[in-house]
């Protein structure tokens, strides 16, 4: 495994090709991301209860989506049960606040340990399932946690509960501290993703994809990366479950438990570019201006959106990342390498290793 | 008694699971799709049904003429203009292209329909039922439900076997590119196989409105208890799936007698049971479909 890491050279002579990852475009981003998420960080001090409610709905909605597609763009795993983790976010959260008595910002990052407690075993399940047989299994999953939970009348039952942790605080507070939560999450859920992708596990993703048995042969721990990946894609989900229940304050198992989560999260990381970092972010902007736009048309808007996903499915399997990005050349988060030619010249993007974008189409 | 009773009652539900599993297995075996859309299709059946019995008063038995081949033709359909597409794309794409045809479609019957709950009405063979001892009761539809779900899986299998499209459609599932030499034609042969299994689902579907209510939400249960019973059955065999279809119906009905709330729940159990510790499953790969 280690040689299998393409090294740059030290000292690149004339004719050695020299690999390098991060490009004019990296950087741009970068420049723009940081001061970015300044100017969002100070958001509580300009704008309005409203649009700050607004927002957290937004960075759940690119936390969740981040999370399928580590699990689905990058991990293969397409999983339409990760409701599961959201119901179990908002109800840890509120166990963990009222019965527990601890701080609501303690009790997130105890939430998300839990539910990767809970998705180890569950991983181990859902793992003797593959393809479509796996995506269903998770859903049983996740409507079997939905059973259990309704079965406990100190969580409300079937009726649900409420999130009293943040009694104390004025609703101004309470909306600037939720904010603030969630754009943490928002910074941690791509963070993660990129260094998780860049690192050994990412690689060995791109191995896996292209083909399995090759990558198992090679050394690639094949099962023990699509755990690593089941379980943090189990946390993060987690974080935005507890986000959801942190701004609604309502906790219910019919709709923390829905499967219109999963939809959403399917639907804005197929229309925004599986496999990319971008591509949750693009598409959850995207659903976030149409639910803004088609407010009053109820669920026409969820209509309208698969109906999207679907024709993005068949004719544009990049996205509309794919579509900004030229395929992959431009890319604000380089999880692969690029191979530069001998003249320095960049090499197509379709040499670069490590993009874990969905295979291009099969003869 | 009681538990007897239970255990007929249960092998009587296994029926309807059979004949919503039969379809799930054929679209599996042939183009190895799994077809996220199978339970909303169901659904979407039993409001074509609905609709037809509520403008012409017809029986759902009559309307089943017009649903079930229609719903055959909405099968050629989906496969001819979106899976085959699909497929053609690899990767996660007829995963991805099912599961928005099961949500998009559960989400316009909600709009059309509103979530109200409705029903086939069928008459007195809905509830008349005969009586072993003094404790068993089989009711008619049961029991012609179950016959359908025996019948159709026997028959996908003699299709499949003896038949030359059968063979063909099996030649597809082996090795595709082989099949396309020999002269196969593939994308028929796929749109064939699906509109085989959205007849049955419509079939299915049918049935369920006749023996209870649906609503644009139910359609959600009916693909996850379709796919439980081929997982405890055992991948790739239609056997596999009738038994496994029976055994949900068992646990399903037995947890119910223990608590009403625990009915669903108890055959996720079973199903979670059977992936943790028999996960080939009860009875596997004796055919292949």
């Amino acid at each position: 495994m280690t040689t299998t890491l393409p090294t740059a050279p030290t000292a690149p002579a004339a004719t050695m090709p020299r690999v390098r990852r991060s490009t004019r475009a990296s950087w741009v981003g970068l420049a723009v991301a940081v001061p970015l998420t300044v100017v969002l960080a100070l958001a509580p001090y300009y704008l309005d209860r409203g649009s700050q409610g607004s927002l957290v709905s937004l960075f759940s909605l690119v936390v969740m989506a981040s999370m399928w597609n580590l699990l689905a763009g990058y991990g293969g795993m397409v999983s339409i049960g990760q409701q599961a983790y959201i119901g179990i976010g908002a109800y840890a959260l509120v166990y963990l606040t009222s019965t527990a008595g601890l701080g609501p910002f303690v009790a997130v990052p105890v939430t998300m340990v839990l539910a990767g407690l809970v998705a180890i075993p569950i991983s181990f399940l859902a793992f003797r399932l593959s393809g479509g047989y796996f995506a269903i299994g998770t859903w049983v999953i996740a409507e079997v946690a939905r059973l259990v939970i309704v079965q406990f009348d100190s969580l409300g039952a079937g009726a649900g509960t409420s999130l009293m942790a943040f009694n104390d605080l004025t609703p101004g507070r309470r909306i600037a501290y939720v904010y603030w939560l969630g754009l943490a999450g928002v910074v941690l859920a791509v963070l993660v993703t990129y260094l998780l992708m860049r690192s050994r596990v990412g690689l060995g993703f791109t191995a896996i994809r292209d083909d399995d048995l090759a990558a198992a042969s090679l050394g690639v721990r094949v099962t023990r990366s699509k755990r690593l990946v089941f379980v943090v894609a189990a946390m993060g989900t987690a974080l935005a479950g507890a986000m959801v229940a942190a701004s609604t304050l309502r906790v219910q198992p019919d709709s923390v438990f829905a499967l219109n989560w999963t939809a959403l999260m399917i639907f804005i990381v197929v229309i925004g570019g599986i496999g990319t970092v971008e591509g949750p972010i693009i598409g959850a902007i995207v659903l976030f201006a149409l639910q803004q736009w088609l407010a009053d048309l109820g669920t026409w808007y969820l209509i309208i959106l698969g109906a999207v996903a679907i024709v993005i499915t068949l004719f544009l399997p990049r996205g509309l990342w794919g579509l900004v990005s030229g395929n992959g050349r431009v890319r604000m988060f380089p999880v692969g390498y690029r191979l530069l030619a001998p003249a320095g010249r960049g090499v197509t993007a379709r040499g670069e290793a490590g993009s874990a974008a969905p295979p291009a189409e099969r003869p | 008694m009681i538990w007897v009773n239970a255990l007929v009652q249960g092998v009587l539900l296994g029926g309807l699971y059979a004949l919503l599993a039969a379809g799930l297995s054929l679209m599996f075996g042939v183009m190895r799709i799994v077809n996220l859309a199978h339970g909303t299709l169901a659904l979407g059946a039993a409001y074509l049904g609905y609709v037809l019995v509520d403008s012409t008063g017809v029986s759902p038995f009559v309307a089943l003429v017009v649903v079930v081949p229609v719903m055959a033709v909405v099968g050629y359909t989906i496969q001819w203009g979106l899976l085959n597409r699909a497929l053609a794309m690899g990767g996660l794409a007829p995963l991805l292209a099912t599961f928005g045809v099961a949500i998009v479609l559960a989400q316009l019957l909600q709009e059309t329909f509103s979530a109200d709950s409705r029903t086939l009405q069928v008459g007195t063979i809905g509830i008349r039922s005969f009586s072993i001892g003094d404790d068993i009761f089989v009711g008619w539809l049961q029991l012609i439900i179950l016959g359908a779900g025996i019948a159709v899986i026997v028959g996908l299998q003699l299709f499949l076997s003896r038949t030359g499209t059968g063979r063909a459609m099996r030649a597809c599932s082996d090795d595709v590119e082989t099949a396309r030499l020999m002269g196969i034609d593939s994308r028929h042969m796929y749109a064939v196989a699906a509109s085989l299994a959205i007849a049955t689902v419509g079939l299915a579907g049918m049935f369920q409105g006749m023996r209870t209510q649906f609503a644009p939400a139910s359609g959600d249960m009916l693909l996850i208890f379709a796919f439980e019973a081929v997982i405890i059955g055992g991948l790739g065999s239609l056997w596999g799936t009738l038994l496994g279809a029976v055994t949900l119906g068992v646990a399903q009905v037995v947890g119910a007698q223990v608590d009403p709330s625990y009915g669903v729940l108890i055959g996720h159990l079973v199903f979670l049971s059977v992936l943790a510790f028999r996960p080939t499953g009860l009875l596997p790969k004796m055919v292949t479909a």
